[in-house]
């Protein structure tokens, strides 16, 4: 068995593929399913009735896609400049604490004033968060996924430390979480009664900005020129290094955003579980995204059908809801093998 | 030497063809080898002759046709049974551990790892006499890191007589070698074949061709154009075949040159792993000259290219263009200075493959008008852009929006040279600008370097190719472990005088004088 290169894929190979890893992925779980003792093909019904099947069911998908879409796109925008930011989850919940600590009543400032003010000081807290290491990076040669990855331990430890003492909510009853946001410092709702907020919202915009970044800027030209061949851009007189930094930039703000968002929009207060791996997922979502940013939103609703679906499939069918983890790895896996096979085809030898 | 007309034939090629995609890189190729014969394997770059090697040794599957080595057909696809065959490859990289010495290097592989260090005495008295046997001069102990180009390349030979090879396949060995050094070369080859072994060498260089072997097989866009006795052919003729045409050496009329452009005051730069930077250097362009830079490989050539194009600073001395001193140097500042950069390597740093034809047209301007405004990039200017160097510069492509990785070497080339001349520059910096380049291309960049001198552009050609650098400079340095030799006026040197210099004598009393 030998590889291949295929020097120019044709589309319906580079759509085909990653639908046939979808559908693999699908009948795969189906198996599995079936020897957990359910109906093999009723499952995926299940998942997609549990997904969208209501409106009720389709808000929370909604609202289970806003962070994961922001996470998403915060790590294609880095891996496409060959950022290697596996840290989305620290920056999250660095974006969520800014968002704790100007949100319960420090700046008492109308909602239009207040809401832009925090998710701006969110951005930039989380960009911090991950300029750190890039300079780290740029300067010394530092591993930029070691430094990103173990980030998020040493954060979530802080967020920890600062919920059982400054950030403790002194009416929580002894339970580590924040104190509530005022009611100027919470995202609306898109629609009156229904329990979508606008971090919807503003994940789509994210996305849409991101994708015109990436097309029509110079910032965005530089930032594929670095990721597609850093030697060539050096050469031709791009700076790599700020494009890193502003890559960093980027992506640390926009995996903050989730955190304001889930803080903001859907909780109203900091807990330690607001985040169940969001910035993880985010890198499944940008993979299967193949790092483009409005596939980023497509795959975000992929993944969030899959794990909201899955709650109501168990119940309905008596199977783990692991059976969600175990078909978004899958997904993974089959997407990478097909991403691959765009670009190689096998031989025998 | 005779070509022995009844001598067994050691190596048959039948029918051998190979496709990549598209392109069909070898078609029916056969002939034979025989015992005691160097064939010398002639052609372009790009006629087929590393893929054709590449599939005798395994590391290809030819489509059709198959390989026998003493009558045995080889199984298509495996490296190992080619060398347990007896066919032994020199290949212009050589494959060497820095780390150690030359005996660790030739056993690496023929021992198991756990027995390595032992069993070295029977090793080493083996290799000693291969040394003695095919004047292989070169020191077992001494370690690999710290072994000149040409010593290297002997052990790599001796690594495959060690591996008791009968056929050598020597991939364009004297690349890397001084004139005086493949002289050696070939004085080994000459003892292996009256040893009774078999050598194919791969060269484009003619008057080596003629030297050293006794048949030539030559392709060209991967067929076998023709096969001759060497001795019943002249260089002019296997030119002709080679090229498939009489090839018009490019016409150089004399030069005045105008002002000081570039100039180098004592510049050294630091030295990056192997190769030398630059060692007080000194060296002066003028407007309307073309300064031709030769000598062997990594001796100092790629710190000159980088601190011209703006990718190093000087360490010390000064570097000066039209007299001043630039305050901050970086590509930017030479592009911003006037200077056009043709990169050593068009795939690794000229281009980027899975960009387009228009965003790698740009990719030195793309941050400025008409380009770009404010940041935000000017896409339909772009592509016009690319399609005037499409259009201007003989690129062959789909159009703008293909992904250069598609294009043929020359075509990149043509773009690279259409994005750095199409904005006029005031200094060209050519850096091996025809590597791999077939005629075609090869003499549209030759025409249009000489065009841009004309125009009064100064040019600075760095080349490994002796022949190239004398056709085309009208003044010539040479380098030699990073230190510069004095200009040389079109002529003033011969062919053996410059490879003395290039083989690092004349330096010291140079600089003894100044």
């Amino acid at each position: 068995m030998r590889l291949e290169p295929i020097p120019n894929p044709t589309l319906t190979r580079r759509l085909g593929l990653p639908a046939l890893a979808l559908l693999t992925t699908v009948i795969a779980a189906s198996l599995l399913a079936m020897i957990a003792g359910a109906q093999p093909f009723s499952v995926l019904g299940l998942i997609i009735q549990g997904a969208f099947g209501s409106k009720f069911a389709a808000l929370e998908t909604l609202n289970r896609a806003t962070p994961l879409i922001f996470t998403g796109l915060a790590v294609a925008v880095a891996f496409r400049a060959q950022l290697w930011n596996i840290g989305a989850e620290a920056q999250l919940y660095v974006g969520a604490v800014v968002t704790v600590v100007l949100g319960t009543g420090a700046l008492a400032w109308p909602a239009f004033a207040l809401l832009p003010t925090i998710a701006i000081a969110a951005m930039l807290a989380g960009a911090v968060v991950l300029l750190v290491p890039t300079f780290l990076k740029t300067r010394f040669g530092v591993d930029e996924v070691v430094t990103t990855l173990l980030l998020n331990f040493v954060v979530l430890l802080w967020v920890s430390m600062l919920l059982e003492g400054a950030l403790k909510d002194p009416m929580g009853l002894g339970w580590p979480k924040s104190a509530r946001l005022i009611g100027e410092a919470r995202l609306p709702r898109m629609v009156d009664g229904l329990r979508l907020h606008w971090g919807f919202g503003l994940a789509l915009i994210s996305a849409l900005v991101v994708w015109v970044i990436q097309r029509r800027t110079t910032l965005g030209y530089e930032m594929r020129a670095v990721g597609l061949n850093k030697d060539a851009a050096a050469f031709a007189g791009i700076p790599v290094n700020v494009v890193l930094i502003k890559t960093a930039l980027l992506s640390g703000g926009l995996a903050a955003l989730a955190g304001f968002s889930e803080v903001a929009g859907l909780k109203g207060s900091l807990t330690l579980d607001i985040s169940p791996g969001f910035g993880y997922t985010g890198i499944i979502v940008a993979m299967l995204a193949l790092l483009n940013p409005l596939g980023v939103v497509v795959a975000a609703l992929f993944v969030a059908g899959i794990f909201v679906g899955a709650d109501s499939m168990s119940r309905a069918a008596g199977v783990p809801t692991y059976l969600a983890d175990i078909m978004l790895a899958m997904a993974l896996l089959m997407m990478v093998l097909a991403i691959m096979l765009t670009k190689f085809k096998v031989r025998r030898s | 030497m005779t070509t022995q007309e009844g001598a067994q034939v050691v190596l048959r090629l039948d029918r051998i063809t190979k496709r990549f995609g598209s392109l069909t890189a070898n078609h029916q190729i056969s002939f034979d080898l025989k015992k005691g014969e160097v064939i010398a394997l002639l052609g372009e770059n790009g006629a087929g002759k590393t893929t054709l090697m590449n599939i005798l040794f395994g590391h290809y599957t030819a489509d059709e046709g198959q390989v026998e080595v003493f009558g045995r057909v080889l199984p298509p696809g495996h490296p190992k049974a080619a060398l347990e065959a007896g066919v032994g490859m020199v290949h212009q990289h050589f494959t060497l551990a820095d780390n150690m010495t030359v005996l660790e290097n030739i056993v690496l592989g023929t021992a198991p790892l756990w027995r390595m260090g032992f069993g070295h005495a029977a090793a080493r008295r083996r290799i000693l006499t291969l040394v003695a046997d095919y004047g292989l001069q070169v020191d077992p102990d001494a370690m690999v890191g710290s072994l000149t180009v040409g010593e290297r390349q002997r052990v790599e030979i001796l690594k495959a007589l060690y591996r008791d090879a009968r056929i050598l396949i020597l991939d364009e060995p004297t690349a890397v070698l001084t004139p005086q050094e493949t002289d050696d070369l070939f004085a080994t080859m000459r003892k292996a074949v009256a040893l009774g072994l078999s050598v194919i060498f791969i060269s484009h260089k003619l008057h080596e061709v003629t030297a050293i072997s006794t048949r030539v097989v030559v392709l060209r866009h991967g067929e076998l154009v023709a096969e001759a006795r060497t001795r019943d052919v002249d260089k002019h003729q296997l030119a002709q075949m080679m090229v498939g045409a009489e090839v018009p050496p490019p016409v150089v009329r004399d030069s005045t040159p105008g002002d000081v452009l570039v100039q180098l005051d004592r510049v050294s730069t630091p030295d990056r792993g192997a190769a030398p930077g630059l060692k007080r250097a000194d060296l002066t362009l003028h407007a309307g000259q073309i300064v031709g830079l030769a000598g062997v490989s990594g001796n100092g050539q790629a710190a000159l290219a980088d601190l011209i194009g703006g990718l190093i600073a000087p360490a010390s001395g000064e570097l000066r263009l039209s007299g001043a001193v630039p305050t901050r140097w970086s590509p930017r500042a030479a592009l911003a200075a006037g200077i056009a950069r043709i990169p050593e390597d068009r795939h690794k740093t000229g281009t980027i493959a899975d960009f387009d034809l228009t965003e790698n047209a740009v990719l030195e301007l793309y941050a400025s008008p008409p380009f770009s405004r404010r940041g935000w990039m000017d896409w339909p200017r772009a592509r016009a852009f690319a399609q005037t160097v499409i259009d201007g510069y003989d690129v062959r492509c789909p159009g703008p929006d293909t992904r250069i990785r598609l294009l043929s070497g020359g075509n990149m080339q043509k773009l690279i040279l259409g994005r750095v001349l199409e904005i006029t520059p005031n200094v060209v910096l050519a850096n091996q600008p025809v590597r791999g380049l077939d005629i075609g291309a090869l003499t549209y960049v030759h025409e249009q370097l000489l065009a841009a001198r004309d125009r009064g552009a100064a040019v600075l050609l760095i080349s490994e190719d002796l022949d190239e650098i004398t056709a085309l400079s009208d003044v010539i340095h040479v380098i030699s472990e990073g230190r510069l030799s004095p200009p040389f006026a079109r002529g003033a040197l011969t062919t053996t005088e410059l490879g003395v210099w290039m083989a690092g004598h004349g330096f010291e009393d140079v600089t003894h004088a100044a």
